[in-house]
């Protein structure tokens, strides 16, 4: 399939870039919401990376597109805003930061359950945050977005073995926090 | 009690929960959308945002050729568009009334200076037509008349934000980003008194004043048009005016 818009979008990028959007915006989205842990904002980030993304492509030739991976171009577009958005953060004045998380309803959970469970995720949200920065990254987009190993190591610049060593180290510092905020 | 585990399976199966589908507006902030209406001049394509209009373009000036106006936007704008058959609401009726102040508009791609030229832009009546150097004076940089033409020449919403109400001082219409026709066109359908303060102008005459109200207006001011030649005063200048005693007329606030 990424290669077929690849390809579709080399040819006529007005067309596809609609179904660009259809198809990453999860993605882009989850990761710009996992990684900055702000509910607010991220729908804004997630749109700016798009556009971003837009403005480069229309500057590309068509041989430079075809060979676009675009998910982890896409992402790794998003981590760079939310990087300066970090550091342009830091230099500013500390805002409260609102706690909260879009419940996932399966339909088989008590609103009890549900409750319990939003919780537990908007915990396990905010845990994800305090995650060093390579870690956060292998640990969102592996475990959270889905990413296949060869595509985090992309975004990450990094091989795979260190993508995963990051996913390993990630994992293991988010168990050595869980027991002491559960108690 | 706590939901959180501890095993990895548990983790990650946990992890994997923390997906959350994009919100139905996230495409609306990224694609902008775009309609053909008529306008009081012939038919226009305007673009908006989730935040607004932010773009207005006769359909002439670009040979009707939506192709055209969709590349001068991509490239203007940097934003992607869609077609909609949904215009902005109000926008039909701001368009016939020739008053825009009731739209919302997209204005992240204009600068400070250029906001509030065209902030006061947009508080000038249909008929109605204002100098350069009143845009300047109001928004408290008086010398700065050159950079008010030069933002009015960048107004992405013309017609809307009806830059083509401001004139030189010199009661001529002056420049406009369409051409200087489409800017009388634009005069005329909405009833200025064009002409006339034209010829006014060719006699050195800027201002008229009521000698029984004593007070003094821009030649367009709808005040102004209702003094009969018998009261009418014919003034070269403000200070002028002023030394006569007249008082600025507090609607289009001569100066």
């Amino acid at each position: 399939m990424t290669d077929d818009l690849s390809q579709r979008l080399s040819v006529d990028l007005e067309a596809a870039f609609p179904d660009v959007v259809a198809a990453y915006q999860h993605a882009v989205f989850t990761t710009a919401l996992r990684m900055s842990g702000q509910p607010e904002d991220a729908a804004d980030m997630a749109a700016e990376a798009f556009l971003r993304a837009y403005i480069a492509l229309r500057g590309y030739s068509p041989d430079r597109i075809v060979q676009l991976q675009l998910r982890p171009w896409l992402l790794t577009i998003v981590l760079n805003l939310l990087r300066n958005e970090a550091r342009a953060a830091s230099r500013r004045p500390a805002q409260l930061r609102l706690e909260s998380s879009a419940p996932l309803d399966d339909g088989r959970e008590g609103p009890e359950e549900q409750a319990q469970r939003h919780d537990g995720q908007a915990r396990l949200g905010d845990l994800l945050t305090e995650l060093a920065a390579p870690q956060r990254t292998a640990v969102v987009l592996r475990h959270v977005v889905g990413l296949p190993y060869v595509e985090l190591a992309a975004v990450m610049g990094c091989p795979e073995g260190t993508a995963k060593s990051h996913v390993a180290r990630g994992l293991q510092r988010l168990r050595a926090m869980i027991p002491e905020e559960t108690r | 009690m706590s939901v959180l585990p501890t095993d990895d399976d548990a983790l990650t199966e946990e992890l994997a929960r923390l997906t959350a589908p994009a919100p139905s507006h996230l495409a609306d902030a990224v694609f902008a959308r775009w309609v053909e209406v008529d306008g009081p001049v012939g038919a226009l394509y305007v673009a908006f945002t989730d935040r607004g209009i932010n773009y207005v373009c006769p359909t002439r000036w670009v040979g009707d050729d939506p192709d055209r106006f969709l590349d001068h936007y991509r490239s203007r704008f940097g934003r992607p568009l869609r077609r909609t058959t949904r215009a902005p609401a109000g926008l039909a009726g701001a368009l016939r009334a020739g008053r825009g102040t009731g739209m919302r508009y997209d204005l992240r791609s204009v600068g400070e200076f250029d906001r509030a030229v065209l902030a006061k832009t947009l508080e000038i009546p249909a008929g109605e037509v204002r100098p350069y150097a009143w845009i300047a004076r109001e928004i408290g940089h008086p010398a700065a008349v050159r950079a008010a033409g030069s933002a009015l020449g960048r107004n992405p919403v013309p017609i809307l934000i009806p830059c083509h109400r401001v004139v030189r001082s010199d009661g001529t219409t002056g420049n406009y980003a369409f051409g200087p026709q489409i800017k009388v066109d634009l005069l005329r359908a909405e009833q200025a008194n064009l002409e006339e303060t034209r010829a006014l102008g060719r006699r050195g005459v800027h201002y008229l004043a009521s000698d029984t109200t004593r007070v003094f207006c821009y030649p367009s001011c709808t005040h102004a048009r209702r003094i009969t030649a018998t009261h009418r005063v014919e003034l070269a200048n403000a200070a002028a005016a002023t030394r006569a005693g007249y008082r600025a007329c507090r609607h289009c606030r001569p100066g």
